[in-house]
């Protein structure tokens, strides 16, 4: 922000709008990496907390609505003004999203933790690992209004799809091993589209910050991939499990 | 970046009606503006936005030579409409400030009657033949301001009986009915209510099928919803002029950004 508003309350509600996000961004983070060690600890009572939590996530995306509203109401914002908070309006409900799916982690987590542990588990936290980082480097990129950051976040979309279809492959090579291990199999390929699916809300988020500082939008730069490989699996989790009652 | 291209397809497709180069003005010692450059697309709304003393009414009324008439007002550099310099010697103002009406921040009726207010402009400028021509431009010039329906049955009442808007009105109908190319507005709203100043701001839209219109406004929204093209004066200086929606969405310099959303600096 260049320098301060003529009119203090606006930048009151602006700080307010920008700190809600923040925090948003923090809860979605520690929401995803308390569900992910519900699955490696087998641990009920932490997946439970994040189904829990997550009525927090969905209060702050509704504070956000109201006070974007207001200030389109009362001070019809303009420029940089006009594309924070429209930004923030839309990255609050990708936050949110994020959130639903770390809570859905959660909720796969109690039905994971019932069956015996099966081996793949491990390749689910790697996947994990690179979905944080990318909503903590997209929780920076806010922060700093840097869109250079948001956009390298941006093209790491690609290496959550990649690794999303190779686990993909190898959870549909154990279901095959021993039919003993589908459910667990299941509830882990549910667990991967969920960590893909806040890969793509991060990419939202950071297409949002780019807008934000540059005012112009961040347009097909990406080799299109990450649609079609989406599009890709998409096909095959309805295909497959078809061919799977079939034989 | 597509955004960029399109609009820089419909600037090359709209004509200039004004152009300005490395305008100076002066009042005394003292200079109010800076090397304007500025080329105003015909058939347009042109929105001319900054502080209070930033210069952007002088450089209004230095496009109908109203400066003229200011004691110790000198200009420099070049303005033309059409590509003819009006500040060429053999240009006759009168006829100039024919072509390019104005329209006032308070309502300014002559104490006449509404037939008269517009009768006035075409009767000096001999502008009509015959009197049925004279009530056929009368009728053209209040349908053109949105005001006959109002008015149609009290044309011999006194223009300064109407209410403010329809005052506003009526003075619009009266720089129309010279048959103007371009009409500069000085803040023709800051007067009026929001009621009146809607219809002011759609009959603006609406004219510009007819003329060329260069409109100074304190107020914001009404520069983002009249006009498609904006210009930010600042200290004397023009300072930023682009399409409307780049204005108010993503402005390049940093002043212009600061007074839209309303900084210091």
């Amino acid at each position: 922000m260049p320098a301060d508003h003529i009119v203090k309350s606006y930048d009151e509600e602006l700080t307010k709008l920008n700190r809600t996000i923040v925090e948003m961004g923090g809860l979605a983070e520690s929401q995803l990496a308390r569900a992910l060690q519900s699955i490696t600890r087998r641990d009920n009572d932490l997946a439970g907390r994040v189904v829990e939590n997550d009525v927090r996530m969905d209060e702050m995306d509704r504070g956000v609505q109201h006070l974007t509203v207001r200030l389109f109401a009362l001070r019809q914002p303009m420029a940089k003004d006009l594309r924070t908070i429209v930004g923030a309006l839309r990255i609050a409900s990708d936050m949110e999203r994020i959130g639903d799916y770390a809570k859905n982690i959660g909720k796969r987590a109690l039905a994971l933790n019932q069956a015996p542990p099966v081996r793949p588990v491990s390749a689910i936290p790697r996947m994990g690992r690179l979905i944080q980082e990318m909503i903590k480097d997209i929780v920076d990129a806010y922060v700093d209004q840097d869109a250079d950051q948001a956009l390298a976040v941006w093209y790491r979309d690609e290496e959550v799809d990649d690794m999303h279809d190779s686990l993909f492959r190898e959870l549909l090579t154990y279901m095959m091993e021993d039919p003993r291990n589908i459910t667990s199999c299941t509830q882990l390929l549910f667990i991967a589209k969920n960590l893909e699916r806040m890969g793509d809300h991060a990419t939202n988020i950071a297409e949002n910050i780019f807008f934000q500082v540059r005012g112009e939008p961040l347009d097909d730069r990406r080799p299109k991939g990450g649609a079609t490989l989406d599009g890709d699996v998409v096909g095959n989790t309805s295909r497959n499990p078809d061919g799977g009652t079939g034989a | 970046m597509d955004v960029q291209v399109a609009e820089a397809g419909t600037e090359q497709k709209a004509r200039t009606k004004v152009s300005a180069r490395d305008v100076d003005v002066f009042y005394g010692d003292k200079q109010a503006l800076f090397g304007v450059n500025i080329d105003i697309p015909e058939h347009q709304v042109t929105a001319m936005i900054g502080p209070s003393g930033c210069g952007k009414s002088t450089f209004l009324r230095c496009i109908n030579r109203m400066n003229d008439t200011v004691d110790g007002a000198s200009v420099r550099g070049l303005i033309a409409i059409d590509g003819q310099d009006i500040y060429d010697g053999r240009i006759d103002v009168v006829q100039l400030r024919a072509r390019v009406g104005m329209v006032f921040q308070k309502p300014n009726p002559f104490p006449k009657s509404i037939f008269d207010n517009i009768a006035y402009g075409p009767r000096i400028h001999g502008t009509f033949g015959h009197k049925d021509e004279l009530e056929g431009i009368v009728q053209t010039s209040l349908e053109r301001a949105g005001l006959w329906n109002e008015v149609k049955d009290r044309l011999s009442e006194p223009g300064t009986g109407l209410s403010g808007g329809q005052q506003q009105r009526l003075c619009i109908a009266r720089a129309v009915a010279v048959s103007p190319e371009v009409i500069l507005m000085d803040e023709p709203c800051s007067a009026l209510d929001p009621i009146a100043t809607a219809r002011v701001e759609e009959l603006i839209d609406e004219l510009r099928e007819h003329y060329t219109i260069v409109i100074v406004t304190h107020n914001m929204q009404q520069a983002a919803r009249v006009s498609q093209k904006t210009a930010f004066f600042h200290l004397g200086i023009l300072v930023e002029y682009e399409a409307t929606e780049q204005i108010f969405t993503n402005p390049r310099d940093e002043r212009t950004q600061g007074y839209i959303t309303g900084r210091y600096g």
